[in-house]
């Protein structure tokens, strides 16, 4: 490896990559994402490695440990290719069956391939499924290609070109206006055009200047951002020295959740891989521009996503937020003028350079441009990572992209936003998602997750969830949040314990919109949105709770009982041995019953039962 | 404490005695002990200048840090929303009544840890529980109890 003096070595360095990999006859990509990881994603690599390394040693075929391919609900994955032919929960045992039939003889193994739902047929290529057909990858695409250690793999597909085209072709004003034209904006939930702030921070007055990644990803339900800093790394850190250059900064931070320690692993592995090459420290490419970039964790705290107690957390205090007045771009980290991203948005920025602000701007809708990546998660068929344009509609998504809902149920809302955010209810399911329609549906994009629910999802309990979050998670500081989400947190309780009266939602109502004016920072002034989108769309269930005492969705546990069909009861007595509470009495091969007074609802026997002689109303 | 010290001194200096640095230094001594022992709170302050209550404000401030020993097993349970609507509170339920432990409660024997954690973004995995850096996915009561089994069993080995 040698370091690369300058934007020629760089493309020749491409070339030697390039040819490298032409000489491959059959590469193995297998996802090593997260979920694909946890249901036996490495040992598969391993088998498949160990496979190839006895049949056919050399150079002419590999296997790819890449980052998330996305499809997270068919891991592990295993793709062949050129050929593309995409393997769903692949197991080790079906290592040297793939390498024999697949890899060597090209015959496809039609019991590891993806099935239809819908049809029922199989389907062989990876592009053809209709999960990545309805997509448009272009930031998230190369994060499933991407060979994670091997720097050189991601040079191969134009890595650092854009790097190399800003630091010897461009001014740092060409750099920010077409980030402008582009019309990035902000991934992280604001919104904020991205080429605003490049420029205040540069017109900003200060000897140093600091570049920050914020990879703090709090938001529950959303992880493409872990996704993107585990599987491709360079892609963001190719965005932040863009980003320093732009607005004349010198050493740059990220930082990281402490609960991804394999994104802040395979971050710092990047990194120091860019020290060697000369794409990061002194005299980056032989053009004289110097940049640090430096990784620290964070320590599980939710409001340390707030760009002004994440600055305070950099500097060793509590992350604590304090008021916007004055901007961050005048005076963030250390005082100094400081640029704050987060991971989704430096990703997007090599992709403008190369291509082009026009072409860029030419997708998505008027006000919100390019795409943006979503986590689609809950109660959905095909649970992954998806990337749409703005404005695809919530059904293409949840219908033709995710495949609708497990089991036949009903689809009731997605959740976006996180605890910020609020419920898009069925009736909007035509509604095409941007910043601004989100926003006036009472939600917000937030960092992209896309929590599906159907209708065993009880609303009221969903609002109790987040109140409950952002009780543990505010920071103190300011009273509405402090004191006013814990009282909405009391009042949403009492109301899925049984104990609501009518005068509790009107009491909600007033307490959000105080909280909503009054508290200090981003995470307060959005607190109560789970509260006023739940009530909005789902008054009929806070109504079913209050006055009725009924939980519809039946999961507020206080509000159920759980009663055995005499008719089904065969006596077997498995939920009589399993009740913790034993609150099921009766004699072998006679109908049960269960005392209402003992049972404490855990639904074990409801889980035990063979013959669903368990009824809950 | 003396071999505690030298080891804390270690983690110090790999970061840099400065105020920057206290976050890093604290997450890698309590990542070392599970939690922060009261001698490394006093030798952070005294090396980093700055007072033990500032030490004190950031580790009770952030949900990693603990003041009080945990287990040798720390068990995770995903509390994200992904996780919730696919049946975490129950999982959380039969984690507490087989165990014994509410959430931040270690067993006498210093064995395991019961915690809660907010999203640990493996959200498509749903209901997932962490042990020791090992993500299980797709729990269910059932499966928990398994778990537990096991756990439990590699701990008599």
């Amino acid at each position: 490896m040698e370091r690369l003096n300058n934007v020629l070595d760089l493309e020749k360095l491409r070339k030697v990559s390039i040819e490298r990999q032409k000489r491959l006859k059959k590469w193995i990509r297998v996802c090593s994402g997260t979920a694909c990881h946890s249901q036996g994603g490495e040992k598969v690599v391993d088998a498949l490695r160990e496979s190839l390394a006895r049949r056919v040693p050399g150079d002419e075929y590999m296997v790819k440990a890449t980052g998330c391919n996305g499809f997270c609900a068919q891991g592990p994955i295993a793709v062949v290719e050129p050929d593309n032919i995409f393997y769903a929960r692949v197991s080790a045992d079906r290592a040297d069956e793939i390498v024999e039939k697949t890899v060597l003889n090209g015959e496809v193994i039609e019991d590891l391939l993806y099935v239809n739902p819908e049809t029922g047929q199989r389907i062989v290529h990876e592009r053809e499924i209709p999960f990545f057909a309805g997509q448009e990858r272009l930031v998230f695409g190369d994060t499933g290609a991407n060979f994670v250690t091997d720097v050189t793999d991601y040079i191969s597909r134009g890595g650092y070109a854009a790097l190399a085209k800003v630091l010897s072709e461009m001014k740092p004003e060409e750099v920010i206006e077409q980030v402008k034209l582009s019309g990035l904006r902000g991934r992280g939930g604001g919104g904020f055009p991205a080429g605003v702030k490049w420029e205040s921070c540069r017109r900003a007055k200060g000897d140093a200047k600091y570049v920050i990644c914020n990879a703090d990803e709090g938001d529950p339900g959303a992880y493409m951002d872990r996704s993107v800093m585990e599987g491709n790394p360079h892609q963001v850190i190719e965005g932040m020295i863009i980003a320093a250059y732009a607005i004349g900064a010198a050493e740059g931070y990220i930082y990281c959740r402490y609960e991804y320690p394999l994104a802040v692993k395979n971050t710092n592995w990047a990194l120091e891989q860019a020290r060697q090459y000369g794409l990061l420290g002194q005299n980056i490419l032989g053009t004289g521009f110097n940049l640090n970039i430096f990784v620290n964790r964070g320590a599980g705290a939710f409001i340390c996503g707030e760009s002004t107690a994440l600055m305070a957390s950099l500097e060793g205090k509590i992350g604590e937020p304090r008021g916007k007045h004055i901007h961050t771009v005048d005076r963030g980290l250390w005082n100094k003028p400081s640029n704050l991203n987060n991971v989704e948005t430096y990703a997007n920025v090599p992709l403008i350079i190369n291509r082009g602000a026009e072409w860029y701007s030419a997708i998505g809708t008027e006000r919100s441009k390019g795409t943006k990546i979503f986590s689609l998660v809950g109660k959905i068929n095909n649970c992954g990572l998806v990337e749409v344009s703005m404005g695809t509609p919530v059904k293409k998504i949840i219908f033709d992209i995710g495949g609708g809902i497990p089991g036949g149920k009903k689809f009731k809302a997605i959740q976006t936003g996180g605890p910020s955010g609020g419920c898009i209810p069925e009736s909007l399911v035509d509604l095409p998602i941007d910043y601004e329609r989100l926003k006036g549906a009472g939600s917000m994009m937030g960092s992209g997750g896309m929590i599906v629910m159907d209708e065993d999802t009880c609303m009221v309990d969903v609002a109790r969830y987040f109140l409950n979050f952002l009780c543990e998670e505010s920071c103190g500081k300011c009273v509405p949040c402090r004191m006013g989400v814990k009282r909405m947190h009391e009042i949403v309780t009492k109301i899925c314990n049984g104990q609501g009266e009518p005068a509790d939602i009107d009491r909600l109502e007033e307490l959000a919109k105080t909280i909503q004016e009054a508290a200090l920072c981003g995470l307060g002034k959005s607190a109560p949105n789970p509260v006023l989108s739940t009530l909005k769309y789902f008054r009929h269930e806070y109504d079913a709770h209050v006055i009725e005492k009924r939980c519809p969705a039946k999961v507020c546990k206080p509000l159920l009982h759980f009663e055995i069909d005499v008719d089904k009861c065969r006596g077997c007595g498995l939920c009589r041995k399993k009740c913790p509470s034993h609150a099921i009495i009766g004699v072998k091969k006679e109908c049960h019953c269960i005392d209402e007074e003992l049972c404490e609802r855990c639904g074990i026997c409801f889980d035990t039962c063979k013959f669903n002689a368990i009824q809950i109303a | 404490m003396e071999h505690n010290l030298q080891e804390i001194d270690s983690i110090i200096d790999h970061w840099g005695p400065k105020p920057a640095s206290l976050l890093q230094i604290m997450l890698d001594i309590n990542h070392k002990y599970h939690y922060l022992p009261k001698e490394s709170v006093e030798r952070v302050s005294e090396r980093l200048g700055m007072p033990e209550s500032h030490v004190y404000s950031v580790a009770t401030f952030f949900k990693v840090f603990s003041l009080t020993p945990r287990g040798r097993s720390i068990i995770h349970v995903c509390t994200g929303t992904a996780c919730h609507v696919k049946g975490t509170p129950k999982i959380l339920d039969r984690l507490k009544q087989t165990l014994n432990l509410s959430p931040g409660e270690t067993t006498e024997d210093l064995a395991l840890t019961l915690e809660t954690v907010n999203c640990v973004g493996a959200c498509a995995s749903a209901p997932v529980v962490v042990v020791d850096g090992k993500t299980h996915a797709e729990m269910s009561p059932g499966k928990v109890s398994t778990l537990v089994n096991e756990l439990k069993n590699e701990k008599k080995d």
